[in-house]
């Protein structure tokens, strides 16, 4: 066999992959679940991820109070310390991330589905007085104090625009999900602590090699990503397959319209799925802080377009397709950066996107959260 | 609230009287205007100098005329070639910060880098140059749906931004430097000091392409863009080749992209991959959608706006991305047809537009 690095290192690639891939697949888990119900690119998915990363980072930080370094080390932890504290920094982030998905529903696409409601009309009156404050005023304390100060009326004006029911055509929630991608990203970007630079997180897992295959050492960090990200889909799985709330999900995504007649409510249907989407992304989150160590405000946006990539690959609207669109995702993009170098890493998803589109536009696995066969 | 909205009521009705009043007047009256308001145009790097109204437009922190070329004439002709992507044909392209770099590129390559031609000659090939990329960005992914076509192109923009960035033969991230300029003429000096003959040059384009664009609009294919971007399944069972002119959409708007990037590489004399990041592409889909998709001149207010408005307001320059990223969201909310929306004969195409919609409800 000749000595090429896809050859020396293939088993490597491999692994990595697949760790890079479930991450992909959990991400792509809440486009394909936005996408299934309301037909919608949710593009500003991917800063939730980012949030995420961030709350992940605030839990540890923060609550668990794990600094940086300690004596010099990593600060490793061990035993029930350990799966305690994981535990519960996937469960902030899973919180924030499915709290913030749901707030981003409320104020980006609900008013534009012709029914916004008084949390909306609020958080859209303090957004707008906010970005009045900030063209004319240069200080956080007098923007955030002009902000509040003209929530009230703009709020009310709102509602009552909201009361008409507008309903806005459909390129206007693609723009309106970007426009708030940008916002979120942007505002971490700005009053984050350290600004547009990256952030380290703290790292309380050992990598340890955990077993060795193929003359490959597999890290426990890996192994854990891939199982907890198919415990998670699993869970997804059985949540939409079994439950009572799923089965709304899955007649939404069939066919709203009669799904709404036959008693289902539409409205908390989608914020369902948004808080699912959201919960998923969280995880993905934690598990890439865990792996990774790192954070960064624009760090969602590759990864949310190779995500969707991933989506589109397996077929967006269909869960399996999440999962098996992201591991080849994964695996392509490492195979394929060490045959082309590093840098075209990320050429090589858009090539892998678009090769897909053209060829198969319905993915591997089909649209399928559509027609109930999730 | 509620009085601001009659406010701008009031200030809609009272431009329908100017535009009654204008149409009543005779073809001399008319003609003049427009010379007035061009020269107007042409003089505009004195505009701060105006006793009384002078600081309403001046920018502090960086010379007016600056602002005027490397910002409002940028985003303008942006704003224009986009209008025609995302406005007329309902194409949303977020990879369009990609034909502005192939415009600027072009340029660096060919009078820099690798041949050191004029400015002039080069800029035509620019713009052709640009085209191609628009077509061969567009033959494959035109078939696609809206949103997928959304992602895809900006795959796109990123593909370029991150080729520019590696391929030595562009620059790598050092990126080309002693761009060429255009050539002076008599007393028009293009150096690096006065930005004034830049403006000049860029305010000849953009009104070369508002007419080139305006004859387009109302031709053949300017209905054909209509009709797709209204229904695109009833335009090609009447006949409309919907790919074909879906195309010349992407390639007319790309080569004016091109040309904008050409005119901004011949006056700052250098760039790099960091020139061209994804965020440009926002704050260009920011100027089309504020200012009123569809409508050129709404467009032409929208690249006015996202230009000058954080160089007048210096507190927001460094989060004009996020201002204007709020706003395209309060836009869509409340007003989709943007500030000046396209007139239409019919009812609102906006509104009947909504196609797949009702799947979300």
């Amino acid at each position: 066999m000749p000595d090429w690095l896809i050859v020396r290192t293939f088993w490597d690639l491999t692994v990595t992959g697949l760790a890079l891939g479930s991450i992909y697949a959990l991400v792509a888990l809440g486009y394909t679940l936005v996408y299934g119900v309301l037909r919608l690119i949710n593009f500003a998915h991917s800063e939730i991820f980012m949030v995420g990363t961030f709350s992940a980072l605030i839990a540890s930080t923060q609550f668990l109070n794990i600094p940086m370094l300690e004596d010099g080390n990593y600060p490793y932890r061990t035993g029930g310390t350990l799966v305690l504290f994981l535990v519960f920094i996937l469960f902030a982030a899973m919180f924030i991330s499915g709290v913030g998905a749901v707030a981003l529903e409320r104020i980006a696409y609900r008013p534009l589905r012709g029914n916004g409601d008084a949390f909306g009309a609020i958080a859209l009156a303090f957004l707008t007085s906010f970005v009045i404050g900030l063209i004319f005023v240069n200080e956080t304390k007098a923007n955030l104090i002009i902000a509040c100060v003209g929530t009230a009326p703009i709020s009310y004006s709102y509602l009552r625009f909201f009361k008409k029911g507008k309903k806005a055509p459909r390129l206007a929630f693609l723009i309106s999900a970007i426009g708030a991608s940008t916002a979120i990203a942007e505002a971490v970007g700005i009053w984050g602590p350290n600004r547009r630079e990256q952030y380290q997180t703290p790292r309380i897992l050992e990598k340890k090699v955990l077993f060795s295959a193929l003359g490959t050492d597999v890290r426990i960090d890996y192994v854990i990503v891939i199982v907890g990200a198919l415990l998670m889909m699993t869970a997804l799985t059985l949540f939409v397959n079994k439950t009572k709330l799923g089965r709304g999900v899955r007649a939404v995504a069939q066919d709203a319209e009669t799904a709404r007649i036959l008693g289902v409510n539409v409205d908390l249907i989608i914020v369902v799925t948004f808080a699912l989407g959201g919960v998923m992304a969280g995880g993905a989150a934690m598990l890439f802080t865990m792996v990774y160590d790192q954070s960064r405000f624009n760090i969602g946006f590759i990864l949310g377009v190779k995500s969707f990539t991933a989506a589109v690959l397996g077929g967006i609207g269909n869960l399996k397709g999440a999962l098996l669109g992201g591991f080849m995702l994964g695996l392509v993009e490492n195979y394929g950066s060490a045959v082309f170098g590093g840098q075209w890493k990320d050429v090589i998803a858009f090539v892998v996107l678009l090769v897909v589109l053209m060829v198969r536009p319905t993915g591997i696995l089909g649209e399928s959260l559509g027609r109930a066969r999730v | 609230m509620s009085r601001l909205w009659e406010l701008w009521k009031r200030l809609q009705s009272l431009s329908t009287d100017v535009q009654v009043r204008w149409k009543s007047m005779s073809r001399v009256q008319r003609l003049s205007g427009y010379v007035l308001a061009v020269l107007a145009l042409y003089l505009a790097p004195w505009w701060p100098k105006i006793p009384g109204i002078g600081w309403l437009v001046n920018t502090p922190g960086t010379q007016f005329s600056t602002v005027l070329n490397d910002q409002v004439i940028i985003f303008v002709l942006v704003a224009l070639g986009l209008n025609v992507v995302v406005g007329l044909a309902g194409l949303l392209d977020l990879g369009y910060v990609g034909f502005y770099a192939v415009g600027a590129y072009v340029v660096g390559v060919l009078t820099s880098q690798h041949a050191s031609l004029p400015w002039l000659v080069v800029l035509p090939i620019a713009v052709v140059v640009s085209m191609l990329f628009g077509v061969i960005l567009g033959t494959p992914t035109l078939r696609l749906r809206g949103d997928y076509l959304a992602i895809v192109t900006l795959g796109f923009g990123e593909i370029i931004r991150i080729s520019a960035k590696n391929l030595d033969w562009l620059g790598a991230s050092r990126g080309i430097s002693d761009i060429g300029r255009p050539p002076s003429i008599g007393p028009l000096k293009f150096g690096v000091i006065d930005p004034k003959p830049y403006y000049w040059l860029g305010l000849t384009l953009v009104f070369l392409v508002v007419f080139c664009l305006h004859r387009l609009e109302e031709s053949r294919v300017g209905r054909a863009w209509t009709a797709i971007r209204e229904d695109e399944d009833a335009a090609e069972l009447m006949g409309v080749n919907t790919f074909k002119f879906k195309l010349w959409a992407f390639a007319i708007g790309a080569a004016v992209g091109g040309l904008a990037g050409a005119h901004y590489a011949g006056k700052v004399g250098f760039i790099s991959p960091d020139n061209f990041p994804l965020q440009l592409s926002i704050l260009f889909l920011a100027a089309v959608v504020l200012g009123g998709s569809g409508n050129m001149y709404g467009a032409i207010l929208g690249g006015i706006m996202v230009a000058w408005l954080p160089e007048r307001f210096r507190n927001f320059t460094d989060k004009r991305v996020l201002v204007f990223g709020i706003a395209l969201v309060l836009v869509m909310v409340f007003r989709p047809e943007g500030l000046l929306p396209r007139r239409v004969r019919t009812k609102s195409p906006m509104k009947s537009a909504s196609g797949g919609q009702e799947v979300a409800q």
